[in-house]
């Protein structure tokens, strides 16, 4: 498998991560490398094996449905960018 | 060319646990911005999701209502997208392996003018499966800026997602009140269209009648009101015919329903293609519910809506269409169970006129629904096309079940006719007090002293000599216009039997 | 008292020789001297450190002190501790003052241990040199030119230059036991389930796994015995029975059954390393242990595996860092979008955005099948290989890392050779079992060489026990880097 350019700023983009044309050159040698390693993987045949998705084989454990928490909003806060009337600011978000 | 509509619908109803589904936050609806959005909802780094056993009972709670497959075991994933109010950078739900898998539900379309008789049909359901809803985005400004509430975020949220089973924005609004009334009836769900508890997306396409293969369908995002679910997809339909008549072609997209103009648009933030990314959330281990979660679910459901019609059908000797218009919504359903109960099951087919005929209309001339209240065991009258009132806001229901079982207990025994009876109903939705009591105040009683009759009619054929020659002569219509007369001069008080009988024996001379 | 042990400190404590605030000042007032030359700590706060070991002294007093009581542990910046700068190695959490505790610190403070300072890091946990921190690399205290190991490569600088008696660490594919390793110190990470995660920050979660740090698996033995425990807060705690770690140190062990895994002891490990593990296994023996090779022929896809499955659950655990409720947000952008790809593009440092761009493309659609899930499928085919392996021995024993400490800058940018470095301990995440490095003796450069043990499930007495054996018979655990 080979990885192109637009491969990279698609995955950037998808990431979140903002990438120049010179930073998206090289992620794709260094990623090319890597998916080089993976590649690696294909060789195996796997069928029949059921994927591990977890360390143990155990189930998943339910909380009582009570209520715990607290208001800590201003503690919360504290650490937060920008806020205002607690609420928490961000650019205007475009429907 | 003859065009056939196909609608599917992805429903979300809230479930109505007190803490979120991942965290003890409370999901009380109307706190201060933030204050309900703890560690966990805000994503700190480091804190963990730990599942809340009231969803997943709610959740097996329904797929059993709708007679599903319930998974043994279910796997939660994430779906991966960037959005101020999702503050993981994924929302957790469940993607392969659904909690709730294959049911139906069955609802009742009435007669109308455009659909002509009415009918029953099933629509299947595909799946149903557990997730969290996001936060909220203000728009309001803040310099230009959106503001971030995060207390919604986390609320358990059941998808419902049913077939392509619908034809038509009258089986869609019939399967999405259905719905809405099978939540709110086992009791997972407070169906809070105003507060978006219960909202729907509706995936609607167009094909040419006969044609196999679905048209190229388009999803109408966040539908809060039965009459937006309709309209929005009136237009939708219109729209989608008028652009591939005119030889253009439906592209796959999102939409967004305005009502303010009763349009659909594109919803361009969604436009991008969307790669989500799901993957087995590894903080979450495999959701496994056995015999025994299975059984205790079991048992906390109540009577479903279909049992409650057979029995209606069964005990109360009701019509199949009374029976499935009784139960259709879950208010009126338990309104009419518990009036009859008043009555011990007595007069249940009078009750049942009462309740689909002048109680329903009344209700309809007001546009008003009724809206049962479990926690708090009210009644209320609502407005569904009211978007504001929070429910402790709202006006109580002026005439209750066992008040309406009252004045049919007077219809019954023969204490008030039935046109009195639409009288005294009145009377009671204005707030004047029980049946007995207005019967009293006013004097409704019916007459049905035999002298008193007769004394009436002798004066009323002692005033129209030539009416009653007329009769006499052969001339039986006028025996109608005596019965009028004798029932203004009781003020439609006298017993209709015996004052037909009296007359005739009179008139006979 | 710099090469005390926890249980003698501890007993100075107890008999009154010593205080906590004097024990916790002599090491702040080292970790002062000799921080600057290690950079092992990100945040060392005396004050709050010092309030600590005046509240253990009082505890001591009343009564109610414990084995951890009054002692300095200097903690991993990827716990959260309320009150504390916690960044996890990151300019992202340049600001994050935390305001929570995590499990392990809170059963630390608990036990009345003090907070010595927040350790230095690879960003997100994510390298194996401590290369790649936000506040710079990290020292290697036998060496200064050559790395500590990474990630938790702060905390195993500081445990082996004697700026902290003990520390916590972290591993995610061999985050304690490499740096353990290349400092010549001991490090143990439980079996998966045994640490709660509830508060130490994502890297992968299927496979991180919070761990003591220090001089001998003695002192790893109380310090897990604090550490372990069940918490409700995290889904993959595993709810068993408190159990004292110690309680088989003194076990002879005439009659362990070794299993040495043919595929550790093959091409790509060097040769100084191989013969210093050798002649551990050659002690071992002496001590009434018997070897039997063993196979574990999947281990070499480990790396392959990690590099899918770990970056997977990264890019989408690192999805939460948007520079909207908390954390670094870009001085300047024109939009939302901006805001986001700005924010994180300066926040995150290149290894982390080439794992975020690993991770987020595997699990892109059109690539899911090839890469996650064959990857998964493969994760079950080397942890069956331990299950087959442990049929026929009680531990196996092999390198912990293919070679000494490199050098700072060697490896750095060539993303798959440092990859390379975590060869023998990542299939023991990916199997969920305990592992621990253990200090065997020193390279033809004069640099440590770790001994790694691998355990079945929840066999950490055991391992323990057979590693406090050895260290009984030998002192490479006390030998003390002597440049400083």
């Amino acid at each position: 498998m080979t990885l192109a350019l637009d491969d990279v700023k698609r995955i950037a983009h998808l990431a979140r991560i903002e990438v120049s044309d010179q930073e998206a050159e090289g992620y794709l040698k260094q990623l090319s490398g890597i998916f080089a390693l993976v590649e690696e993987m294909q060789a195996v045949d796997t069928t029949g094996v059921e994927p591990m998705a977890h360390a143990q084989e155990v189930t998943q454990r339910l909380r009582d449905d009570a209520v715990t928490e607290t208001d800590l909003h201003a503690a919360f806060q504290a650490v937060a960018p920008q806020t205002e009337d607690g609420l928490y600011l961000v650019p205007k978000v475009i429907e | 060319m003859q065009w056939e509509v196909v609608i599917g619908l992805e429903t979300h109803a809230q479930l109505n646990t007190n803490s979120k589904i991942f965290s003890g936050a409370s999901t009380a609806f109307g706190a201060a911005p933030n204050a309900q959005a703890c560690a966990v909802d805000i994503a700190l780094p480091g804190v963990l999701p730990v599942l809340n056993r009231g969803a997943v009972e709610k959740a097996v709670k329904f797929g059993l209502a709708i007679g599903a497959k319930i998974n043994r075991k279910s796997i939660f994933a994430r779906k991966n997208y960037f959005y101020p109010d999702l503050p993981k950078g994924y929302q957790i739900s469940q993607f392969e392996l659904p909690i709730v898998a294959e049911g139906e539900l069955t609802i009742q379309l009435p007669p109308s003018t455009s659909s002509g008789q009415g009918y029953e049909k099933t629509v299947r359901i595909t799946r149903a499966h557990l997730e969290e809803d996001a936060g909220k985005s203000l728009h309001e400004d803040f310099h230009g800026m959106t503001g971030i509430d995060l207390n919604r975020a986390g609320t358990p949220l059941l998808e419902i997602v049913s077939e392509p089973d619908m034809r038509s924005a009258a089986e869609a609004v019939a399967y999405a009140k259905a719905l809405h009334s099978l939540v709110r009836w086992i009791g997972i769900c407070d169906g809070n269209m105003q507060e978006g508890s219960f909202r729907c997306d509706a995936n609607v396409s167009v094909r040419p009648k006969g044609q196999e293969a679905y048209g190229t369908r388009c999803e109408i995002k966040n539908l809060n009101s039965f009459k937006f679910l309709e309209k929005a997809i009136e237009f939708e339909v219109r729209r989608q015919i008028e652009l591939i008549e005119d030889g253009g072609r439906v592209v796959q997209e999102t939409r967004l329903y305005d009502p303010d103009r009763d349009e659909t648009r594109s919803m361009r933030s969604k436009e991008e293609a969307n790669d989500y990314r799901y993957f087995p959330d590894p903080d979450l281990l495999p959701l496994v519910v056995d015999e025994a979660f299975l059984d205790a679910a079991r048992k906390t459901l109540v009577e479903l809506p279909r049992e409650m019609c057979e029995r209606f059908e069964k005990e109360l000797e009701l019509s199949h269409y009374d029976a499935t218009t009784l139960t259709a919504t879950f208010d009126r359903a338990i309104y009419f169970d518990r009036a009859v109960m008043s009555l011990g099951n007595k007069n249940a087919k009078l009750c049942a006129n009462w309740v689909t005929g002048e109680f329903s209309a009344r209700l309809n001339r007001e546009g008003k629904e009724i809206l049962f209240e479990a926690t708090r065991d009210k009644w209320l009258l609502v407005d569904p096309a009211s978007q504001s009132s929070k429910q402790e806001d709202l006006p109580e229901l002026p005439i209750s079940p066992s008040q309406l079982g009252k004045l049919v207990v007077r219809i019954a025994d023969g204490t008030i006719t039935n046109n009195i009876a639409k009288k005294v109903f009145d009377a009671m939705w204005a707030g004047e007090g029980d049946a007995d009591a207005i019967i009293e105040a006013k004097g409704l009683k019916q007459v049905s002293d035999v002298g008193a009759i007769e004394k009436i009619v002798d004066e009323i054929l002692a005033a129209n000599p030539g009416q009653v020659a007329e009769y006499r002569s052969g001339k039986d219509k006028v025996f109608g216009f005596f019965v009028g007369q004798a029932m203004k001069a009781s003020k439609g008080k006298a017993n209709p039997a015996q004052l037909n009988e009296i007359l005739k024996k009179k008139l006979a001379g | 008292m710099l090469n005390a042990s926890l249980k003698q400190l501890s007993a100075l404590l107890a008999e009154g020789k010593l205080s906590s605030v004097e024990l916790t000042q002599s090491f702040l007032d080292r970790i002062g001297q000799l921080n600057p030359s290690l950079n092992a700590f990100i945040t060392v706060d005396r004050e709050k450190s010092l309030a600590q070991a005046r509240a253990a002294d009082e505890l001591r007093a009343k009564g109610g002190a414990g084995a951890l009581t009054g002692i300095p542990v200097a903690q991993k910046d990827i716990f959260c501790a309320q009150g504390w700068l916690t960044t996890c190695g990151s300019k992202m959490l340049h600001n994050f003052v935390s305001p929570y505790d995590a499990h392990v610190i809170e059963q630390f403070n608990r036990a009345g241990a003090v907070n010595l300072g927040k350790t230095n890091m690879d960003e997100f946990a994510m390298g194996s040199s401590n290369e790649t921190s936000y506040y710079g690399k990290v020292k290697n205290p036998w060496n200064l030119d050559a790395v500590p190991g990474g990630s938790s490569g702060g905390s195993a600088a500081a445990v082996a230059a004697r700026l902290a008696p003990a520390a916590t660490g972290t591993d995610t594919g061999g985050s304690i036991r490499q740096p353990a390793a290349l400092t010549g110190i001991t490090g143990l990470k439980p079996t998966y389930g045994v640490v709660s995660r509830y508060g130490m920050i994502a890297f992968a979660s299927s496979l991180d796994q919070g761990g003591p740090m220090a001089r001998s698996a003695e002192d790893c033995a109380l310090l897990l015995n604090t550490m372990a425990g069940f918490d409700r807060r995290d889904s993959t705690s595993l709810e068993r029975e408190k159990e004292d770690y110690a309680r088989d140190l003194d076990q002879p062990l005439a009659g362990l059954k070794i299993g040495l895994p043919k595929e550790f002891f093959a091409e790509g490990l060097s040769a100084d390393v191989a013969k210093a593990v050798e002649a551990a296994i050659a002690e071992y023996r002496k001590l009434g242990a018997e070897t039997v090779e063993v196979s574990l022929p999947n281990s070499k896809l480990a790396i392959p595996v990690y590099y899918v499955l770990a970056p997977a659950e990264a890019s989408s655990n690192l999805s939460r860092f948007d520079g909207v409720r908390y954390g670094h947000r870009a001085p300047e952008y024109t939009d939302l979008l901006d805001m986001y790809c700005k924010s994180r593009a300066q926040g995150f440092g290149s290894e982390v955005k080439r794992r975020i761009m690993i991770g987020t493309y595997v699990l892109s659609h059109g690539y899911y099948d090839a890469y996650y899930l064959q990857a998964q499928k493969l994760r079950r085919l080397i942890a069956q290989d331990f299950v087959e392996a442990f049929k026929h021995c009680d531990v196996i024993m092999g390198p912990t890392a293919p070679s000494t400490a490199f050098n700072i800058g060697e490896k750095s940018d060539d993303p798959v050779s440092m990859y390379l470095s975590d060869i023998y301990t990542i299939a023991v995440n990916l199997a969920g079992l305990p592992g621990m490095s253990v200090p065997c003796g020193f390279g033809g450069n004069g640099l440590p060489v770790g001994l790694q043990i691998i355990g079945n499930y929840f066999s950490e007495a055991r391992m323990l026990n057979v590693a406090h054996q050895y260290q009984q018979a030998t002192d490479w655990h006390q030998q003390m880097p002597g440049g400083i």
